[in-house]
C-alpha cells in the first residue's frame, strides 16, 4: 500500500546522471560504435507495394569491389508461428522474420529483399544497385475499405479471420475480429433523448524519433554474437534475433546504446538479425544504420484507422449507450494496436450499454509498431470528437458532459476491471478551474477539450544495488534511458537508502549483466523498474540492519534505518553510535562481505493514467492554416518522481499529438509508393509551430506503488488529436472528421 | 575517384584528412575524425541534428561536403564546453531538463550558441524561429525555449 510520507529526494528537480555526456556529445547512441575490421551493411528494399519475388540474382554484386557478404531471404532459417509476448505491440515471430527479410513476396514499398556487407557504404550501395530482382507486381491494397471488400486482393493467401465463432469459409485481409460489450445497446439507445453517429479517419503516422535505427553486430566462429544497438528493450532484441536466426539466446549478447527516441517504434527489430547474419557470412563486424527514408518506409508506423462511433444520451448528458466499429490497419502482417484501442475507447466513462467491434486489417504498408499509448489516440480521437459534437447538441460545457459520466474509484472499466484510485474527475475539475479555460477568444479562434486514457503497464523488471566501499551506491538495471529514467531510479534509491542523490550512480547493463527486464515502454519504467529499485534498496537496508546488529551484538529487529544510518530502536539498551551506509560498507569485509541488494518482480497494479487537455487555435480563413495559440495539459501522474521530466512527458506527448492532428500523414501514390519519406514532406512540429505547453500535474497516488507512482509517458499523446479537432470546429464552425487538419483540407471545408 | 587531401581546423585544432569528393562533412566528422557528437537524423538538411559551424556560420554538416572544409574553421559540439567547464547553454539545458532522449541536443546547443552570439537577447518568437531547423521529438520545445532564455540571461550577466 502507498505510504503517507515526507519525501526527501523524490520530487526534487535534480540534474540527470547522464546529462553531461548528452550536452557535450560524448553519449554514445546507436550509430556511434565502431570495431576494427568493421564492414557496413545496407539493405535493398522493394520498390513495389505488393509483388511476388520471382528471382534474385546476386552474382554480379558479389564480385564487386569491397563486397564481403550478401544475404537474401533464402539465407534465413524458416521460423515457426509463435506469438510475441512481453513487447508493446502484437505480433508473431514468423511474421517478424519475414518482415526482417522478404521471402516469396514483397509486401510493402520498402520491404527488405536483400542486404550487402561491404568495406564502405558507397561500395555496399553500388552492390545493391547490381542485385537483380525480378518482381511480378500484384495489386496494392492500401486502406481498410479496399482491404475489407469482398473482392479484395489477398495480402496473405491463407489468412482466415480469427476471433469468429467459426472459421470463415474463405481467406481475407481481416486478420482478427474482436468484440467487447456490456448490457444491451438497443435498450440504451431506446432510452436516449439524443443519438449521434459519425465516422472518423486517421492517417498512417510515424513516431518520428530523430535517431534512425542503428546497430553493430559481430559473431565469432563459435556462434556467439554481440550486438550494440539503440533499442527500447535489449532483451527483446535478443529474443527476436534468436527467433529470426534460430540461435540460442545464450549466444546473443545485446548491449544497449543511448537511444535517440523510440516512442514504441524501437520495441522490435529490423536490421539487427540482418547484421548478425552478414557478420556470420563475412567473418567481420557489421554496422548497419537506416537512412531517414528507410525509417519511414520500412520501420513500423502507427495504424491508420476508420472508426464509426454512435452515442446515445439523455438531455442532461447522461450517456445511455455507446457503440464503436473500429478498423485498424496492421500493415502487411497481422497485429495492429486494435485491442488496446478498443479497450481504451470508452474507459473514461460510465455507461451501462456499450458494444465495441474491432477489425485487424492487413494492407500493403509496413507492419505497424507501437506508438505511445498504441491504438488509443486513434479510437479516442473518434470518441472524444463525437462527445464534443454531443455536447454542442445538448448545449453543455464539454467538461461538464464528461464530469457527468466520469469513472471514479470503484467504477467498472469498459475493458473489465474495477478502477482503483484514479484521478479523472480531479483532472476534469482542475481543467474547469484553470485560468486558461476562462481566457477570452478572438475572431477565428476556438477552444477544444478532450480526455485521454491509457492503462499503463507493469511487467517484469530486475534491479541490483551495489554499495561501494565508500558508501556510494551503484544501481544496475535493464531499461534504456529514453527520457531521464536514470534520474528517477537514482532518486528512488536515494530516498529509500536515505542518502543524497549525488551518491547514487545508475548503470543500464546489457543482457548478460542485468537481470531480465521488459521493454522501456508501456509507461512502465518508473513504476515497475522503480519498484524493483526500491525493493533492492530495501534488501540493502535489511542487510545493513543485520550488519549493524552484528556489530553491536543485538538482534537485527532491534535496529532501525533512519536518514541513511543504522540506529538502535528506542529503548534498546546499547550505548552505540549510529552507523552510516559508508561505515557499514567500509566494514563489510568483517561483517559478511560486500553489500549487494537485489530484486526481480513482475509488477502488478500499474495505475491507469487519465488526462484532460484543452487548447485554443486560430484559423487563417484565407489559407486554412491552424495555429495553436495555447495548450494546457492536465494529467493524473500518481506521484511525480522528477517533476521536470514528468512535465516533459506531458509537453512532448502534446506536441506529437498536435503534429498527428495538424500535419503528419503518410502520402502514397496509386501504386502504394510512399511519396513523403523525409522530414521535409512528413512535417513534424518544429519550435515555431508551437506555443509554450502549460502543464498541471494532478497527484492521486497509485495504491499499488510504494510512492504512489503511476505511468505518465503515454497518456499525454491520447487527448491532443481530439483537442485540436474540437478547437478547430470551434474556430471554423465546421467539423472535419478526418486527420490531419492540414491547410488544404481545412480550406476545402471552409469553402464548403 | 581519388580522395582529396583537406587541411582544416576543427574546434581550434588543426586537422588533416582524406575524403572522397562526394563525402559529406557529417560523414567525415563522424566516420573519419570519430567526432560522433554531431548526429545524423536525416542526411537531407531537415532535422538539424548535425548542426555545426563553418567559419562561424551555422550549417547542417550533412549538406556540406568534406572538401569544403578546406581552409575553414569548423565548430562542433565537442568544442562548446571550455575544458571541464560546461558552457552556460549546456548547463541551462541540464537545469531545465531541456532534453529527454538527447539525440537532438548537440545540434540544438550548437544552434543556440550561434543564435546567442548574434542576438544576445532574443524574444521567444526569435528563439522559436531560429531553432525551427532543429527537430526535437521528445520535449515539445517548451523546456528548450526556457533553457535558451535562461542561458541568454546568464550570458548577459543577469542573475537567473
Amino acid at each position: 500500500m502507498s505510504e503517507v510520507r515526507n519525501f526527501r529526494a523524490i520530487g526534487q528537480r535534480v540534474i540527470r546522471p547522464d546529462g553531461v555526456d548528452k550536452v557535450t556529445g560524448r553519449a554514445n547512441f546507436g550509430a556511434d560504435f565502431s570495431l576494427p575490421g568493421m564492414l557496413y551493411g545496407r539493405v535493398l528494399r522493394s520498390p513495389h507495394a505488393h509483388a511476388r519475388i520471382v528471382s534474385i540474382d546476386t552474382k554480379r554484386a558479389a564480385k564487386m569491389p569491397g563486397v564481403h557478404a550478401i544475404v537474401t531471404g533464402a539465407d534465413f532459417p524458416g521460423v515457426q508461428s509463435e506469438e510475441i509476448t512481453g513487447g508493446e505491440g502484437a505480433g508473431n515471430y514468423k511474421d517478424l522474420a519475414v518482415n526482417v527479410m522478404a521471402r516469396d513476396k514483397a509486401l510493402y514499398h520498402g520491404h527488405a529483399v536483400a542486404a550487402v556487407a561491404a568495406a564502405s557504404i558507397a561500395e555496399a550501395e553500388a552492390a545493391l544497385a547490381a542485385i537483380k530482382v525480378k518482381y511480378e507486381k500484384l495489386p496494392a491494397v492500401m486502406d481498410v475499405d479496399t482491404a475489407m471488400a469482398d473482392d479484395a486482393a489477398l495480402i496473405e493467401e491463407d489468412l482466415y479471420t480469427a476471433g469468429l465463432p467459426e472459421k470463415p469459409t474463405k481467406p481475407s485481409n481481416i486478420a482478427m475480429v474482436m468484440e467487447l460489450k456490456r448490457g444491451d445497446v438497443e435498450v440504451g439507445f431506446r432510452d436516449a433523448d439524443v443519438v449521434v453517429e459519425e465516422t472518423y479517419r486517421t492517417p498512417t503516422v510515424h513516431q518520428g524519433y530523430i535517431e534512425p535505427h542503428a546497430c553493430l553486430a559481430t559473431i565469432n566462429q563459435g556462434g556467439q554474437a554481440t550486438v550494440w544497438c539503440c533499442t527500447q528493450g535489449h532483451f527483446d532484441v535478443r529474443s527476436s534475433t534468436s527467433k529470426v536466426l534460430a540461435m540460442n539466446v545464450a549466444d546473443i549478447r545485446v548491449i544497449p546504446s543511448e537511444i535517440g527516441g523510440g516512442f514504441g517504434g524501437k520495441t522490435t527489430v529490423y536490421i539487427e538479425p540482418v547484421a548478425v547474419l552478414l557478420s556470420k557470412k563475412s567473418g567481420r563486424p557489421v554496422k548497419m544504420t537506416m537512412t531517414r527514408e528507410e525509417v519511414f518506409r520500412a520501420s513500423g508506423p502507427a495504424s491508420a484507422t476508420k472508426c464509426v462511433i454512435k452515442i446515445g444520451a439523455k438531455k442532461d448528458g447522461t450517456l445511455t449507450a455507446m457503440t464503436a466499429w473500429l478498423a485498424y490497419e496492421a500493415g502487411a502482417f497481422r497485429g495492429s494496436s486494435l485491442a488496446p484501442g478498443a479497450m481504451c475507447i470508452f474507459a473514461p466513462y460510465k455507461v451501462d450499454h456499450f458494444l465495441i467491434r474491432g477489425f485487424d486489417v492487413l494492407v500493403n504498408k509496413p507492419k505497424v509498431a507501437a506508438y505511445r499509448a498504441p491504438g488509443a489516440p486513434q479510437s479516442m480521437y473518434a470518441c472524444e470528437s463525437l462527445l464534443d459534437e454531443l455536447a454542442r447538441k445538448l448545449d453543455l460545457d464539454p467538461i461538464d458532459l464528461r464530469l457527468k459520466n466520469a469513472v471514479e474509484e470503484g467504477s467498472q472499466a469498459a475493458y473489465g476491471p474495477k478502477f482503483n484510485a484514479i484521478g479523472f474527475r480531479e483532472c476534469l475539475e482542475a481543467a474547469k478551474r484553470h485560468p486558461n479555460y476562462a481566457l477570452p477568444l478572438g475572431p477565428n479562434e476556438g477552444r477544444g477539450v478532450a480526455a485521454g486514457f491509457w492503462f499503463n503497464a507493469g511487467m517484469q523488471s530486475s534491479a541490483e544495488i551495489h554499495i561501494n566501499e565508500n558508501g556510494t551506491v551503484t544501481v544496475i538495471e535493464g531499461n534504456p534511458d529514453i527520457g531521464g529514467s536514470r534520474a528517477s531510479m537514482a532518486l528512488m534509491a536515494a530516498e529509500e537508502l536515505g542518502v543524497p542523490y549525488d551518491r547514487v550512480r545508475v548503470q543500464i547493463a546489457d543482457t548478460e549483466s542485468a537481470g531480465y527486464t521488459n521493454v522501456t515502454g508501456g509507461s512502465r519504467v518508473t513504476f515497475a523498474t522503480g519498484m524493483a529499485v526500491i525493493h533492492a534498496a530495501r534488501d540493502i537496508v535489511g542487510q545493513c540492519k543485520q550488519r549493524a546488529a552484528a556489530t553491536w551484538g543485538i538482534d537485527a529487529d532491534m535496529v532501525d534505518w533512519q536518514d541513511g544510518h543504522a540506529v538502535p530502536k528506542p529503548g534498546v539498551n546499547a550505548d552505540v553510535k549510529p552507523l552510516s551506509l559508508a561505515d557499514i560498507a567500509g566494514n563489510a569485509a568483517r561483517t559478511g562481505g560486500p553489500l549487494l541488494g537485489r530484486a526481480s518482480l513482475n509488477a502488478r497494479g500499474a495505475g491507469p493514467g487519465f488526462a484532460v487537455n484543452f487548447a485554443d487555435v486560430r484559423v487563417d480563413p484565407d489559407t486554412g492554416k491552424l495555429d495553436v495559440l495555447r495548450y494546457t495539459a492536465i494529467q493524473d501522474v500518481g506521484k511525480a518522481i522528477h517533476p521536470s521530466y514528468v512535465e516533459g512527458q506531458l509537453q512532448g506527448g502534446a506536441a506529437q499529438g498536435i503534429g498527428w492532428a495538424l500535419n503528419e500523414e503518410y502520402v502514397y501514390d496509386a501504386n502504394g509508393v510512399m511519396e513523403n519519406a523525409g522530414f521535409l514532406d512528413y512535417r513534424v512540429p518544429v519550435a515555431s509551430d508551437l506555443p509554450m505547453i502549460d502543464t498541471q500535474l494532478v497527484e492521486v497516488p497509485n495504491p499499488s506503488h510504494p510512492y504512489g507512482v503511476r505511468g505518465v509517458g503515454e497518456t499525454p499523446i491520447v487527448a491532443p488529436l481530439a483537442v485540436i479537432a474540437n478547437a478547430a470546429h470551434s474556430a471554423t464552425g465546421v467539423r472535419i472528421r478526418e486527420l490531419p487538419l492540414s491547410p488544404p483540407r481545412v480550406l476545402a471545408a471552409l469553402e464548403g | 575517384m581519388a580522395k582529396v587531401h583537406v587541411t582544416t581546423t576543427v574546434n581550434g585544432q588543426p586537422v588533416e584528412y582524406l575524403c572522397a569528393p562526394e563525402q559529406s562533412l557529417l560523414d567525415v566528422l563522424r566516420e573519419t575524425l570519430k567526432l560522433t557528437g554531431t548526429k545524423e537524423g536525416c542526411a537531407t538538411g531537415d532535422c538539424g541534428a548535425c548542426s555545426v559551424t563553418v567559419d562561424g556560420t551555422l550549417v547542417c554538416a550533412c549538406l556540406v561536403l568534406g572538401v569544403e572544409a578546406n581552409g575553414r574553421s569548423i565548430g562542433t559540439i565537442e568544442g562548446v564546453a571550455d575544458g571541464e567547464n560546461l558552457h552556460p547553454i549546456q548547463q541551462k539545458f541540464l537545469e531545465h531538463a531541456a532534453l529527454q532522449c538527447g539525440i537532438c541536443t548537440p545540434g540544438l546547443i550548437v544552434a543556440t550558441k550561434s543564435l546567442l552570439e548574434s542576438n544576445p537577447s532574443p524574444s521567444e518568437e526569435e528563439i522559436r524561429y531560429y531553432l525551427a531547423g532543429n527537430l526535437c521529438r521528445c520535449t515539445g520545445y517548451d523546456k528548450i525555449v526556457r533553457a535558451v532564455q535562461d542561458a541568454a540571461a546568464t550570458m548577459r550577466g543577469e542573475a537567473a
